[in-house]
């Protein structure tokens, strides 16, 4: 049945999480090597992404931290001798490579043989040509756009494809010249302003206002298919799905429809001749049954993960034993374990997926959604009411928000055009014109979301509003509690919508009406996820928390053998999958020491929400209340919060408040480390160093702050207040400009200003303590200087030129510190040194983003170490240490400016990158080639634009500037760089800014007739007047597709990195080689 | 809203409220754990005499579309004339619904047919009782009229005979080909398939003895209740099989059973039955399998069919019978629900393999 000959296959990966390719693919990774293994399949995975769940110890045999690109991948090959090749669990990145692989014909020589979906049908479904052509043999509509050269042609496009139709001009970037026309006259006007921009105009049926489907489709080589899930997005067509918030089931369609599109998706997947799973697209006529399918996507996706976690089909685990020659027949339901496998899950309860985005991370940035995605991670939750859902998911998303209702007021001036033209905030748009008496009809033809939706939005808020009416949680009757907890209402909202919260502490007020609440017997239950909608008993341990129903569907032990693991939430900005790799090896050691792990987190994009991974999984808010509830019921030995990340760092004091025994460090600790004051207070009666800090109320006071330590500054808003993103200020007019901006100064809200020390090195330390002893640490090295945020710094592990006694003093101050605070647990701390000056920016009591980067290049699981602490396990310090390595691993940043249109690509003290690799290597520059290889960059051919900053950044590039001549580069640079190189004997050529308007020639013109191989960019600083003359060319070089660097000493670091290394010289060597 | 009571025999109450017609109710309890198609099902003949638990707990949201009449006769939408099953019951009724082809709400419609409608029903937990005791007899009790109490009886009831049609009906006449349709309690959509492939399809009552019309071809419907109670038509049936001049026969579900039946099959109740959209099913002897629409509570036992004939299809899940054939006749069946309406629309091919053998 199963290919016999198949004994080594070979998995791509997707490498850095980027926008529009995350989490999702170390899911459907590592359920596909889970799935070889259980074959006794050896598995080989190339992920750079040293950060994932798939890239540990023990899920694949081999493990190659190396960029996913046909170059590195024909030399695994070469080395590894697979059998066969996984293309379809490594998102668009490994699709890619795969199509690259087949068409150099690489594949064949070697021998590999593609299991799952040919390489022939992903070619047919990524080529748009070939795919509209594809589905035409079987009379499948798709969305066609006619090329009409005269208006007449146009016209008579536009009259066969039926009103309304859009316009684009052909080649036009932009969207110059486009728009929608609903009848001829428009077309007219329309179509003369396009022909004015180009030879071309595309003639195209709007489907603007169309619902818009999606169907999860599984084929075996059998011919046997099954839909898995459908999905209806929240917002019509014409926003990109990862953007959109998703339904599943559909919630608008009658059973004809459904099974209209239900028979379509299987019709085409058997005509593609897919073998495993994909994805189809559908926009659906909300008048009628017309459709159009929209895209098919030939491997697990986005999507699909989506769908394995709302139904708990494991859709990457079995489309990988499809891949190897099984049917559907052959497997079994992995949730009840008898039933068949090819089946299709029928769903009890609704789930919701809601982007989420951190737009307020970068400049200049376009926030308006459209065609393509932004959103850096999303949430999925699940209810047995719509609102249940969407209020859970609005929480989820780790925005403040405290659901639909009962949120800080939005201020928005022009409502029908936001309502138009939505941004991130567009669901509060809503809610606010819901506010302020907009009819549902009136909303729905500004935003054509469907009146069901809206209509269930609506009775959220009337709940509120009934609420409000009563004024007292006295008046509160338990029919209403249990209509509003049903309709998935905190305590707080409660506690708000009836005043309780204006009259006291907000905490006091939750509390309170949680009392209240219990007293009236309106307690949550728990429910199965069970594929069958309780049709066959499950043994299921998928759970979720609902309102709407009487009866749990589990026993709770009591036995004092359960631990609980606070997830890390929703994928963001600055916490993504490295915390997902924290839960999930504290989970395995909770596992392997004898307890049962339980998991609370609701991102469908992880590893950690794998039902498998641990021994009850709840699908559920991280809310205080929803934690309780949880931990009410589980009655655990103990709760792990310190490998989440910063969301359960920040219940530590509440739960501890309530008697919740926390595992390892003590929440008071925890405090100490996170309030600024105790903390401060705390190295000062230690006797260690840190940057002059305040936190001030008024203008007079930074001013005075200001003339002690000088500028630059480093200044943080009050986040309640602003949301804003803190900032380096050099002067005063900045200072004033930024203040204004950003912050209200105000007794309420200070703002905190710190001294911000240039040219400082920045130092990481990673370590386990126990009962304030030091067990394991890795000290790690940025190459940037400190003003780079740590978590878009390349890092250098171990550090390859710190000063001995740097190190020295900086593993005594971390002794000090962990003593000062008892620490049982991971901790990182980060230090600034300059010579030997060492300062500390800040500690945390948790594990951090660079524990699996570190854990895994030292081979030692600080993680395990840390869990076994916790769970008063003896553990013994290791026998090796950093000093031992004879390799080194760098981790570089992905920053995902290409999806974000308009901001500014350049790197501050806030964060901005969406992923990280890390590599190995037997030298720094081995190292150095396969990140940065790994995150985008290209090893340029010939030329080279610089513009390297102020005086001292320029002197920092000269040497890196002179090694790229000698290597044969041309060297393009703008006016004071040309200036400095030439009076430095460097011979290059003057290329002048797009200011200096009429000058030839121009850096813009090269750039877009790529000629340019690499832009090297530096900003003399973060001020807006040197950001705007260099933003042009940074944009540019983004849209363009051509590596940018803005760092001085990154630049550097990589130029003498390929200067003097050949790609051919990179020893190919699997993790366990190093 | 008023407030209800589920009662079931094994004495668990579920509270809710009214939202269809408000009288009292009582019935065999049965699950259907399909995600949409309400309007289907709630005409389907085959949930005569039942109150029918959704598991899927978003209901309404789509309303009801008209009840039109196509010139043929049959509805545009609906799978029969009227709504047959005794009461639906919910977890969370959508008192609003959205969608272009909707003329109304499913309160209104429930109201206007005299059927209840209840709400806020842990319809999961409902089923997992169901599931556990299997299913039961129950009934919805007013709160504030707790003493006026419906009765029912299901098991042994004929519900074939209250559903069937009373006399002959044809559709499509003047076509070549000719297929006797036994009305145990049709779907709609039943007849809707073979007219799409130009048949005349005479369309007699259950217990009607079509031997004596002149026909091509025999189609045995879909049916509730107790296949034991429709012997009439099993004689009638067997009349055909031992007929010399062999004709092809179809059977769907009720037909599936009665067709066993005929041939000297057992019958047996099922636990909970199967009534859903999702149910695996794999033609015996070979690799294909199909997702199909069942709504069923009683099965064939494989084990007591005559050596002539042969299970065609075998669920995936639990084993039990999803079909037979003849081993040499063109005589076949088929548990689930190959029209679909509602449910998926995969094994419709048995009406094109049935119409090419006339």
């Amino acid at each position: 049945m199963t290919d016999s000959n198949i004994k080594k296959v070979l998995i791509l990966g997707s490498g850095a999480l980027k926008i529009g390719e995350a989490g999702e693919f170390d899911y459907s990774g590592s359920q596909a090597l889970k799935a070889l293994k259980e074959e006794g399949i050896e598995t080989v995975l190339i992920n750079p992404n040293i950060a994932t769940v798939q890239t540990s110890e023990g899920v694949a045999d081999k493990i190659y931290f190396l960029p996913v690109t046909p170059f590195f991948v024909e030399k695994v090959i070469q080395k590894e001798k697979p059998q066969g090749i996984l293309l379809a669990f490594g998102g668009q990145t490994a699709l890619n490579c795969g199509v690259a692989l087949y068409e150099q014909k690489i594949l064949e020589k070697y021998n590999v043989q593609v299991l799952g979906t040919p390489v022939q049908a992903i070619i047919d479904t990524e080529d748009r040509e070939l795919f509209v052509k594809k589905l035409d043999e079987i009379d499948v509509k798709t969305i066609k756009s006619q090329a009409c050269e005269t208006i007449e042609a146009a016209r008579q496009a536009a009259r066969d494809l039926g009103y309304p139709v859009i316009i684009r001009a052909a080649y036009a970037l932009g969207g110059l010249g486009s728009g929608f026309c609903d009848n001829e006259e428009e077309l007219n006007k329309l179509a003369e302003k396009a022909f004015s921009f180009s030879p071309q105009v595309l003639v195209e049926k709007s489907l603007k206002g169309w619902k818009e489907i999606e169907y999860e489709v599984v084929r075996d080589r059998y011919d046997n298919c099954i839909t898995v899930c459908n999905m209806e997005n929240f917002d019509p067509l014409g926003i990109h799905t990862g953007e959109s918030i998703v339904i599943a089931p559909s919630q608008t369609l009658t059973n004809s429809e459904y099974h209209k599109l239900r028979a379509l998706a299987i019709k085409i997947i058997r005509h593609i001749g897919i073998v495993g799973e994909c994805n189809v697209q559908y926009a659906f006529d909300p008048e009628s049954e017309d459709y159009r399918v929209i895209e098919v996507n030939a491997r697990l996706s986005r999507s699909s993960a989506l769908a394995s976690k709302a139904t708990g089909y494991p859709l990457a685990f079995v489309a990988a034993k499809l891949g190897l020659g099984y049917g559907l027949f052959d497997l079994k339901n992995s949730v009840t374990k008898t039933t068949s496998a090819f089946f299709e899950p029928a769903l009890d309860y609704v789930v919701c997926k809601i982007p989420r985005w951190d737009l307020g991370k970068f400049r200049g940035v376009d926030r308006e959604l459209g065609s393509s995605m932004k959103s850096v991670g999303e949430v999925m939750a699940i209810g047995r009411t719509f609102e249940e859902a969407i209020q859970k998911g609005l929480r989820m998303i780790g925005q403040g928000l405290h659901g639909f209702v009962g949120n800080k007021e939005l201020q928005i001036g022009d409502i029908d055009g936001a309502l138009k033209a939505p941004t991130d905030k567009r669901i509060l748009v809503v809610e606010k014109a819901l506010h302020l008496g907009y009819a549902i009809d009136q909303i729905h033809d500004l935003t054509k979301i469907d009146k069901w939706f809206l209509q269930k939005l609506q009775n959220i808020r009337n709940t509120y509003i009934d609420l409000q009416k009563k004024g007292s949680l006295d008046n509160v009757d338990a029919e209403l509690m249990r209509r509003a907890k049903i309709q998935g209402y905190t305590d707080f909202q409660i506690a708000r919508a009836v005043g309780l919260e204006s009259q006291i502490d907000a905490e006091e007020a939750l509390m309170k009406v949680r009392k209240a609440r219990k007293q009236m017997g309106i307690v949550p239950v728990v429910k199965q996820i069970d594929t069958l909608a309780a049709e066959y008993p499950a043994q299921t341990n998928y759970l979720y928390v609902t309102y709407s129903g009487v009866a749990s569907d589990v026993k709770f032990e009591n036995d004092d053998k359960s631990i609980i693991v606070l997830g890390s939430g929703a994928y963001r900005i600055g916490s993504s999958v490295e915390f997902d790799w924290c839960g999930v090896q504290a989970l395995n050691t909770i596992r392997k020491e004898g307890y049962r792990s339980i998991m609370i987190n609701y991102n469908p994009e992880t590893v950690s929400t794998d039902y498998d991974m641990c021994d009850r999984l709840y699908f559920d808010e991280l809310t205080f209340e929803r934690v309780m509830d949880i931990i009410e019921m589980e009655n655990p030995h103990g709760v792990i919060v310190s490998t989440g990340g910063q969301i359960p760092n920040n219940l530590a004091m509440r739960l501890d408040a309530e008697n919740v025994p926390i595992l390892g460090t003590t929440a008071k600790s925890i405090d100490n480390a996170e309030d600024r004051d105790k903390f401060s207070a705390m190295l000062d009666r230690i006797g260690v160093d840190q940057p002059a800090w305040a936190a001030l109320t008024s203008m007079e006071d930074i001013n005075s702050f200001i003339e002690k330590v000088g500028f630059p500054v480093l200044v943080r808003p009050s986040y309640v207040l602003s949301g804003a993103a803190m900032n380096v200020c050099s002067n005063q007019e900045e200072l004033e400009r930024f203040l204004k901006l950003a912050a209200n100064v105000s007794k309420k809200h200070p703002v905190v200003v710190s001294s911000f020390i240039e040219h400082a090195k920045e130092v990481e330390m990673d370590a386990v303590a126990k009962d304030g002893e030091i067990i394991a640490y890795a000290i790690s090295e940025h190459i940037e200087f400190a003003g780079v945020h740590s978590g878009d710094a390349t890092i250098q592990f171990p550090p390859q030129k710190l000063y001995v006694e740097t190190m020295r003093r900086i593993k005594k101050i971390s002794r000090q510190i962990a003593k000062e605070l008892n620490i049982s647990g991971p901790f990182n701390i980060q230090y600034l040194a300059r010579e030997n000056d060492i300062k500390v920016i800040e500690c945390n009591l948790r594990a951090s983003r660079s524990f699996p980067f570190v854990s895994k290049v030292l081979k030692i699981n600080l993680i395990e170490i840390a869990t076994k602490i916790m769970l008063g396990i003896p553990v013994e310090k290791p026998h090796k240490n950093l000093f031992d390595l004879e390799y080194v691993g760098i981790k570089a940043s992905q920053f995902s400016f290409n999806r974000l249109q308009k901001a500014d690509p350049v790197l501050g003290v806030d964060m901005a990158s969406t992923g990280e690799v890390g590599c190995l290597g037997d030298d720094t520059a081995s190292a150095l080639l396969c990140s940065m290889l790994s995150v985008g960059h290209r090893i340029p051919q010939k030329n080279i634009l610089l513009s390297t900053g102020t005086g001292k950044q320029k002197a920092e590039m000269l040497d890196a500037a002179k090694t790229l001549r000698e290597h044969g580069y041309n060297l393009y640079a703008t006016g004071g760089t040309s200036k400095y190189l030439t009076e430095n004997g460097i011979e290059n050529t003057l290329v002048y800014w797009p200011s200096e308007k009429d000058m030839q020639p121009q850096a813009l013109d090269m750039l877009h007739k790529k000629q340019i191989d690499m832009v090297v960019n530096v900003p003399k600083d973060l001020t807006a007047g040197e950001l705007s003359n260099g933003y042009k060319i940074r944009r540019a070089a983004i849209d363009l597709n051509i590596p940018l660097i803005t760092n001085p000493r990154l630049a550097s670091a990589f130029i003498n990195a390929f200067c003097n290394k050949s790609l051919d010289d990179i020893e190919i060597k699997a993790w366990g080689e190093f | 809203m008023r407030k209800v009571t589920l009662v079931l025999d094994d004495g668990t109450k579920f509270h809710g409220e009214s939202f269809g017609y408000e009288k009292p109710v009582a019935g065999e309890v049965v699950f259907n754990t399909a995600m949409m198609g309400y309007p289907e099902s709630l005409t389907d003949p085959s949930y005569a005499g039942q109150l029918m638990v959704l598991t899927y707990p978003l209901v309404g949201n789509y309303g009801v579309p008209a009840f039109s009449i196509e010139p043929n006769g049959i509805a545009t939408y609906m799978e029969s004339d009227k709504i047959h099953a005794e009461a639906i019951i919910v977890s969370d009724y959508s008192t609003e619904y959205s969608h272009w082809n909707a003329k109304e709400s499913l309160a209104e419609w429930l109201k206007r047919e005299l059927v209840p409608g209840i709400t806020g029903i842990d319809t999961r937990e409902l089923t997992k009782v169901l599931r556990e005791h299997g299913v039961m007899m129950g009934k919805i009790i007013f709160d504030d009229e707790p003493d006026n109490v419906a009765t029912a009886q299901y098991e042994g009831v004929n519900y074939i005979a209250k559903v069937s049609c009373k006399e002959i009906i044809r559709y499509n006449e003047g076509a070549e080909k000719k297929v006797v349709l036994v009305d145990c309690g049709v779907k709609n959509n039943i007849i809707r398939c073979l007219i799409k492939r130009n048949v005349e399809v005479i369309r007699v009552p259950w217990n009607y003895d079509f031997n004596e019309l002149e026909f091509d071809g025999l189609f045995l419907a879909n049916g509730p209740g107790d296949p034991d109670t429709a012997a009439e038509a099993v004689e009638n049936i067997k009349k055909f099989l031992n007929n010399p001049v062999v004709r092809p026969c179809m059977g769907i579900c009720m037909g599936n059973q009665l067709l066993s039946k005929a041939a000297g099959a057992k019958i047996y109740k099922l636990k909970y039955g199967h009534r859903s959209h999702n149910q695996p099913v794999r033609q015996v002897g070979t690799n294909k399998c199909f997702i199909t629409s069942q709504n069923h509570g009683y099965a064939v036992d494989n084990n007591t069919l005559p050596a002539d004939w042969e299970p065609l299809f075998i669920n995936m899940n639990d084993g039990s019978n999803e079909g037979i054939r003849h081993k040499k006749n063109p005589w076949f069946s088929a548990q689930f629900h190959p029209e679909a309406a509602s449910g998926p629309v995969d094994t419709e091919f048995m009406f094109d393999d049935f119409v090419n053998l006339l």
